[in-house]
């Protein structure tokens, strides 16, 4: 049989690993896949190359399909999303100004504590923050102003949020042209090393179990070819898996690095795989579980409740109706186009498409497929539980 | 003449960036302006409030300039990418040029099609004479390469210059490699041993 030709776009990010792995330990190539990673310059470019057909999947952030599908920015198109690629796994820093101001307010960085660092951000006085992310539409900006904006006091005002291309955050930082960023690995170590920044929270610590990067493809594509779909999301299944256990992750570096798809040097991936973060320069790095998840807890699985929760953003901020943009997100996350994937190989799946998010405090059993399964922690940093089924969405 | 369209280009190649303009002067667009550091797109955007802005599909500041079109005002937002998502030809046409162009919402399709028309023809002249350049350049630093393996070969067994060419593409046809390959080992290992 010979193998299909498929074309997937990508970032140079550490949270692509699954796509590198499926490519490169052949995972894909025994799905019948002939995969080429095919990198973009940015993640607009990467939009545009998915909508208009030059590459059937794409590595995206996880708000991109449902922004695209809702026609928000550029090209409107319908994009499904096959399946979540990796949870958590961004960094939130301050600069090293920002970092002197906060510490003189009596702050001590714990890189795990959203309530007391944003009083310390808020107490060191600097209007308008000027924050970073890498694009209007990311997972980095709503857990930005979901965190921040909860502060007592601290009003959408006082926060600037850019769009700042992530090889170019540290630089921006460094200038003083961004006193705090939120960007996915390598780019936040990167900052540390290269510009004095202090990261200060793991994204993780903002919503414990955020779908950060997903699988995207052209909706009537997907249609078109449900075996390339069901191929692919099995592949990268498979790939999510072994990059998950622990002792394969020295060898997955390993693997990242060589490959020539990220073009980055081993050290700069090891923070992100091994959860050792550096906060500051010269300190000891700092030990975060579950910093980024490829597979555990059905990472993979595209809820539709998530879905919900990024529409609802969305709609808060373009003055949408609510309910109609959930129902175009909703249908997005094609967590049927993923149990039929899945199905022949006797993988363990939810059996639901929604859940209450952020409701697990910590492992919990869930009926699935094949009995049951164990999901969370999701929790919400400040305790907020999203239901998208309640009559009414408390904020 | 058309010459009330405000136009930015984005482009840090100063040649290209010349050209592009020169092209878009030609056709009867007088107001042009271009800027080189992608730092300034926020700046240019604000105070030029351009009708159409053209920049490389390839440049990573695509994300910023797609920011600043949903923040800024609703005059200012150039929402749509191309002419016009229902113009497939003319999409396509820009995308193998390697053309992005962020279009004002409302302004004419009829008036937008010539500018961008030639900035497809600029762009991929463009792209083709890159090609043409980095094909010239690989081909000539290959040689480079070929010449000192066939130099180690004919000091090192003492035959003529075209014996070690020969022995060089027989090794690379054995192994089904490219002569230029054969030679960067070669020349790697010679530089290693020295």
């Amino acid at each position: 049989m010979k193998a299909v030709e498929v074309r997937c776009g990508y970032l140079p990010l550490v949270d692509c690993a699954p796509l590198i792995i499926a490519k490169e330990l052949k995972f894909a190539a025994q799905e019948g896949l002939d995969l080429t990673l095919v990198r973009q310059p940015s993640w607009s470019a990467l939009r545009d190359m998915l909508a208009f057909g030059q590459i059937d999947f794409a590595h995206m952030l996880s708000p991109m399909p449902i922004a695209m599908s809702l026609g928000l920015g550029g090209v409107a198109s319908q994009i499904d999303v096959l399946m979540v690629l990796s949870v958590n796994g961004t960094v939130i820093g301050v600069s090293e100004s920002l970092n002197r101001r906060m510490q003189e307010t009596g702050w001590k960085n714990t890189f795990s504590d959203p309530f007391a660092t944003s009083r310390a951000i808020l107490a060191a006085g600097k209007t308008p923050l000027r924050i970073g992310v890498p694009f209007p539409f990311s997972m980095h900006r709503m857990l930005l102003e979901t965190w921040l904006l909860q502060t007592p006091h601290l009003h959408p005002e006082h926060i600037e949020i850019v769009t700042v291309p992530p090889p170019k955050m540290a630089d921006a930082v460094r200038h003083g042209d961004l006193d705090m960023f939120c960007v996915g690995e390598p780019w936040g170590s990167v900052a540390v090393q290269q510009s004095g920044a202090t990261l200060v929270l793991p994204g993780s610590r903002v919503w414990q179990f955020s779908p950060e990067k997903v699988l995207g493809a052209q909706s009537n594509w997907a249609t078109q070819n449900p075996a390339l779909c069901h191929a692919m999301i099995r592949a990268i299944f498979k790939a999510a898996s072994w990059l998950e256990r622990p002792e394969n992750t020295p060898l997955a570096i390993e693997i990242l690095a060589r490959s020539q798809h990220l073009d980055l040097p081993d050290h700069t991936i090891d923070p992100a795989l091994t959860g050792r973060i550096v906060t500051n320069l010269g300190q000891t790095p700092q030990q975060t579980n579950d910093f980024v998840t490829f597979h555990k807890g059905a990472a993979n699985f595209p809820w539709r409740s998530q879905a919900s929760w990024i529409a609802d953003v969305l709609s808060r901020w373009h003055n949408l109706d609510r309910a109609s943009s959930r129902a175009i997100a909703q249908a997005c996350f094609r967590s049927d186009i993923y149990r039929e994937a899945l199905a022949p190989i006797g993988a363990n799946v939810p059996k639901a498409s929604h859940k209450p998010e952020g409701a697990m405090d910590g492992p919990t059993a869930v009926s699935s497929t094949m009995g049951e399964m164990i999901l969370g922690p999701d929790r919400f940093f400040n305790g907020a539980i999203f239901d998208s089924d309640a009559p009414e969405v408390p904020k | 003449m058309q010459t009330d369209l405000t136009i930015l280009v984005v482009e840090r190649d100063k040649t290209k960036a010349h050209e592009i303009v020169d092209a878009l002067l030609d056709g009867g667009w007088g107001d042009v302006t271009v800027i080189s550091s992608p730092d300034a797109i926020e700046g240019a955007v604000k105070q030029r409030d351009p009708d159409i802005i053209l920049i490389d599909l390839a440049d990573p500041d695509r994300d910023t300039l797609e920011h600043l079109s949903l923040v800024t005002n609703a005059r200012n937002r150039p929402v749509a990418m191309f002419v016009d998502h229902t113009d497939e030809q003319m999409t396509q046409a820009a995308i193998s040029a390697g053309l992005s162009a962020y279009v004002v919402n409302g302004l004419q399709k009829d008036r937008i099609k010539p500018v961008l028309e030639t900035a497809i023809a600029r762009f991929r002249m463009f792209a083709k004479m890159q090609s043409e350049l980095d094909a010239a350049k690989q081909a000539l630093s290959d040689r480079k390469v070929i010449d000192r393996a066939k130099g180690l070969l004919i000091r090192a067994r003492n035959i003529s210059e075209e014996e070690a060419y020969t022995l060089l593409r027989k090794t690379a046809m054995g192994q089904g490699r490219k002569v230029i390959d054969v030679a960067t080992a070669l020349v790697t290992a010679a530089e290693l041993l020295q």
